[in-house]
């Protein structure tokens, strides 16, 4: 079996400031990875270079693509990473505002990416961007409405489905369930495992909720100043940390 | 003799507390011990004396300092994540204490749940786990509800129900018939035995004596895994 995703020393650097640095992984297919630290460890920095929104200052971002095998996505020209990202690729943002075409319909927003690598005929994509709304527990009865008339929760969701209806197979997720309200986190965690194990996707996922890692990773990279300090399967790191800061963020956790 | 399904020597374990002034507390020396396929084997001792640890260690969420620890021929002292996943899914059963669930989903997906992660089709998987929660005395109206707000011995038969839906080859049972009235504990030593039956390899923690008399053939004593005192 090839990795999907394979990282080598990649750094990135805001002038004299490290973002992240030295980060090694390899993400094999299916596999779901979660990056946590505290804001400014570095990780959302990791997971946009890992994305193509930003390059890194070094390292290498092999990725095993569907029609080419594994290239280096950092060297590709700028179109075939985008063609990747409406591909290959999901990005799930922490809020659903900056992934959403808040003007266009909620069927106007899954069908979009389906028109955007070359789908052409209405019924069909009207036909898929239903299903999609579905598959992610939107009536498709609003498939007409803006998703400025839905709540916090369907957002995430219509954004999700506008992302998967691609067919993706790395999926990037930052703080997917952060803005959302508890008993709303938990579906939609339940949601995203029933696709991630449907589908056989790969994600990445960004969080510094230590739960929705347990719930949602296979396994878990820990970060601090940019740094990768610890990194193992899920319950192993959570339950046996090792590195004194990751014992300190398992020890920090409030108890209901 | 078959084939030994867990093998552990020379295991060693100690925890290195950072925030408390780097403490370091050596927890478990020179464990040893192996389980056939078909045999139930109760690891003893008083509380605090390491069996928990022990089993985490094979389970894989504790590391281990030092030492070889062997489940169905993989090595799990230097396995990387991806193979310990792939024994999880396959080979290794775990009913731990207490159930761990995303709030909200209902209780007959949560036992149908490893199933669908070997790619079981759903429904089958779904007639699988109506089996298994019949059997567990669980009434039907309580199946689409969740399980976070059941009571603790409820709980414990949905976590065995999950445990036991599929056949793995080797399990790990912690206090599987603590907090269950007598016909739950019937059940489950049922259960247990079937699975020694079909040659499962099974490793466990009781301390209801009378169950380690049914379901076990031998015991081991971890406090001859406990460090001498030297530190202290």
């Amino acid at each position: 079996m090839t990795p999907l995703l394979q990282v080598e020393s990649l750094s990135k650097f805001y002038g004299n400031h490290l973002g992240c640095g030295e980060v090694n992984f390899t993400l094999w297919p299916g596999e779901v990875m979660g990056i946590v630290g505290e804001s400014g460890s570095g990780k959302s920095t990791l997971l946009n270079c890992l994305a193509g929104h930003m390059a890194p200052d070094t390292g290498r971002v092999i990725f095993d693509t569907r029609t080419n095998g594994p290239r280096d996505t950092v060297t590709m020209t700028e179109s075939e990473r985008r063609w990747l990202a409406r591909t290959d690729w999901a990005f799930v943002h922490q809020n659903p505002r900056d992934g959403l075409r808040m003007n266009v319909s909620a069927g106007g927003n899954v069908g979009d990416r389906l028109m955007a690598v070359g789908a052409r005929h209405y019924g069909d994509i009207r036909r898929q961007a239903q299903d999609w709304l579905g598959r992610v527990e939107i009536d498709q009865a609003r498939i007409d409405d803006r998703p400025r008339a839905f709540s916090g929760g369907m957002q995430q969701r219509l954004q999700i489905a506008r992302n998967l209806v691609t067919g993706p197979r790395l999926v990037f997720m930052d703080e997917p369930t952060g803005g959302l309200d508890v008993s709303v986190q938990a579906r939609l965690l339940d949601l995203l495992r029933g696709l991630v194990r449907r589908l056989g996707l790969s994600a990445v996922v960004v969080t510094h909720d230590l739960a929705v890692v347990r719930l949602l990773a296979d396994r878990v990279m820990v970060m601090k100043d940019g740094r990768v300090v610890e990194q193992g399967l899920t319950d192993q790191v959570l339950d046996d940390p090792q590195h004194a800061y990751t014992q300190l963020l398992v020890s920090s956790v409030l108890q209901v | 003799m078959s084939e030994a399904m867990i093998e552990i020597s020379g295991v060693a374990k100690r925890f290195v507390l950072h925030n408390q002034g780097g403490v370091v507390l050596p927890v478990m020396e020179g464990a040893a011990l192996s389980v056939h396929c078909g045999e139930c084997v109760a690891l003893v001792g008083a509380s605090g004396a390491g069996k928990s640890t022990l089993m985490r260690m094979i389970w894989g969420n504790y590391r281990c300092d030092d030492g070889s620890i062997q489940v169905a021929g993989l090595e799990l002292c230097s396995a990387e994540p991806r193979d310990v996943i792939a024994l999880r899914r396959t080979k290794l059963g775990y009913v731990s204490q207490f159930l761990r669930v995303i709030p909200r989903v209902p209780t007959l997906d949560v036992v149908a749940e490893p199933l669908l992660a070997q790619g079981m089709d759903e429904s089958q998987a779904q007639v699988r786990a109506r089996m298994m929660l019949t059997r567990l005395n669980i009434p039907e109206r309580l199946w689409s509800l969740s399980p976070t707000t059941f009571s603790g011995g409820e709980q414990q038969r949905v976590n065995i129900a999950r445990g036991f839906i599929q056949d793995w080859p080797v399990m790990l049972l912690d206090e599987p018939t603590a907090s269950l009235d007598a016909g739950n504990r019937g059940v489950v030593l049922d259960l247990i035995t079937e699975a020694k039956v079909r040659g499962a390899a099974i490793l466990g923690i009781f301390h209801d004596a009378e169950a380690r008399g049914t379901v076990c053939d031998r015991e081991v004593d971890v406090t001859g895994f406990t460090p001498a005192r030297s530190a202290a």
